[in-house]
């Protein structure tokens, strides 16, 4: 029998309808790879709650710093992209790689699959990696990223993002996401964003504002805190033990 | 309060210059002496092949032993060299290879063995989460038989899904996202 993607979200242990659904129709890349049988419940084992202690020891002087990984730099307004990455518990996540990817000011990456006639800035690669610190921080300095179009809807633009590539404590800890800029226009015609069903969980993919670590004369700053499964089961899980 | 997890968005099309440094997908040597290759091929739903999925593997060393991140070593691998992870990105053909070795059981639930498994997550353009299958071997019947998550499939065809093919030498595993073959997905 040929089963049929549900638009059903399969929360399973994501009680709180946080996560986007496989399927979301509007988002057309979906159609064809989101899974049509539900998800089995995977008992949580050594192998689960273990995990990969990922690129320790490479990661460079300079990983962390998008602006300065060229002979000059980069066209574009200056940023910087900080924050805290906590577990569900709110404890912080210590050491552990945050991997970032980016287009450029002109909304170009640095791709061969781009095809967005936008500029290339050659002092620009928009990749980065760095290790949180004792206290879950992170920091990165960058260039804003542009919108760019794609060819899901017609007219269809995303809003500007930066991808996360997070790794946490434990297997089930992974985390890819992208990180939003305030008050952005394509917010409501972006069916990546709007996958998101929860309004309050669709706000937390969105930077804020952070004129306390704006540097005077240098760069603006926006702040984006994320919260990572943690190694155990969820609080609510183990509120019904 | 606990704070709510970070909803995830999809990996995008264009992740390979900035996730490929180096490559990943060896988690041993060439020459290693029990070094197994792992590969396969993804599908969408149409059955054309996916081109741009990045898949990452995560296991247990020899012995059954897994690396912790620093600081949570509970129990350490034998091999310090063995991280037991590994990434590589699919081709224009949707294949993907990794050279790995096989893990040994590791404990399961309620004092159980597992019979020996590797993680596997899927990412790709489309998949706004990613998907996490795992892969179990097929010189392995007795202990695939005893394996209390697979043991949780009923279905044999299905549950099938989940062990690997010995094909010259090669494990052979491949990924159907949708239809009639799909494979096992896990929520973890």
């Amino acid at each position: 029998m040929t089963q049929r993607p549900s638009e059903a979200t399969e929360r399973g242990r994501d009680e709180a309808g946080v996560q986007p659904p496989y399927l979301y129709p509007d988002y057309v890349g979906t159609r064809l790879r989101a899974p049509g049988r539900p998800l089995v419940i995977l008992p949580h084992t050594l192998s689960e709650t273990a995990g990969p202690a990922y690129g320790h020891g490479r990661v460079g002087e300079l990983d962390h710093d998008l602006t300065r990984q060229h002979e000059g730099e980069p066209l574009g307004e200056r940023i910087i992209v900080h924050g805290r990455v906590l577990d569900d518990s709110g404890r912080p996540v210590r050491n552990s790689l945050i991997e970032v990817w980016q287009a450029n000011a002109a909304g170009r990456y640095t791709h061969h699959a781009d095809r967005h006639p936008a500029p290339l800035d050659p002092n620009f690669g928009g990749a980065g990696r760095c290790l949180t610190d004792d206290e879950g921080r992170y920091r990165f300095v960058t260039i804003k990223p542009g919108a760019y179009p794609w060819k899901n809807h017609d007219n269809a633009w995303r809003p500007a993002h930066i991808h996360f590539s997070l790794f946490g404590e434990a297997f089930r800890s992974r985390l890819v996401t992208q990180m939003y800029f305030p008050g952005d226009p394509l917010f409501d015609q972006d069916p990546i964003f709007q996958s998101v069903r929860d309004p309050r969980a669709r706000e937390r993919l969105i930077s804020s504002f952070d004129l306390r670590t704006t540097e005077p004369e240098w760069a603006l700053a926006y702040r984006f805190d994320i919260v990572l499964q943690g190694r155990d089961a969820t609080p609510m899980e183990r509120n019904h033990k | 309060m606990s704070p709510e997890p970070t909803p995830s968005q999809t990996i995008g099309p264009f992740f390979h210059f900035a996730l490929f440094g180096e490559d990943q997908s060896k988690l041993v040597a060439s020459d290693h002496p029990s070094a197994i290759r792992l590969g396969g091929t993804v599908y969408d739903g149409a059955g054309d092949p996916v081109p741009d999925g990045m898949l990452e593997i995560w296991q247990a060393d020899e012995a059954g032993r897994c690396a912790y991140p620093e600081g949570n070593s509970a129990d350490p691998p034998a091999d310090e060299g063995f991280s037991g992870f590994g990434r590589c990105a699919t081709d224009e053909e949707g294949r993907f290879s990794f050279l790995t070795v096989k893990p040994g059981p590791v404990p399961g639930p309620d004092g159980q063995h597992q019979a020996p498994h590797i993680l596997v997550s899927i990412f790709a353009r489309g998949l706004l989460k990613r998907l996490v299958t795992r892969v179990y071997f097929p010189d392995e019947e007795d202990a695939n038989a005893g394996d209390p998550v697979l043991n949780r499939i009923e279905d044999s065809d299905y549950r099938s899904t989940l062990i690997a093919r010995e094909v010259d030498g090669r494990l052979s595993f491949d990924v159907f996202l949708q239809g009639d073959h799909q494979t096992v997905f896990f929520d973890v």
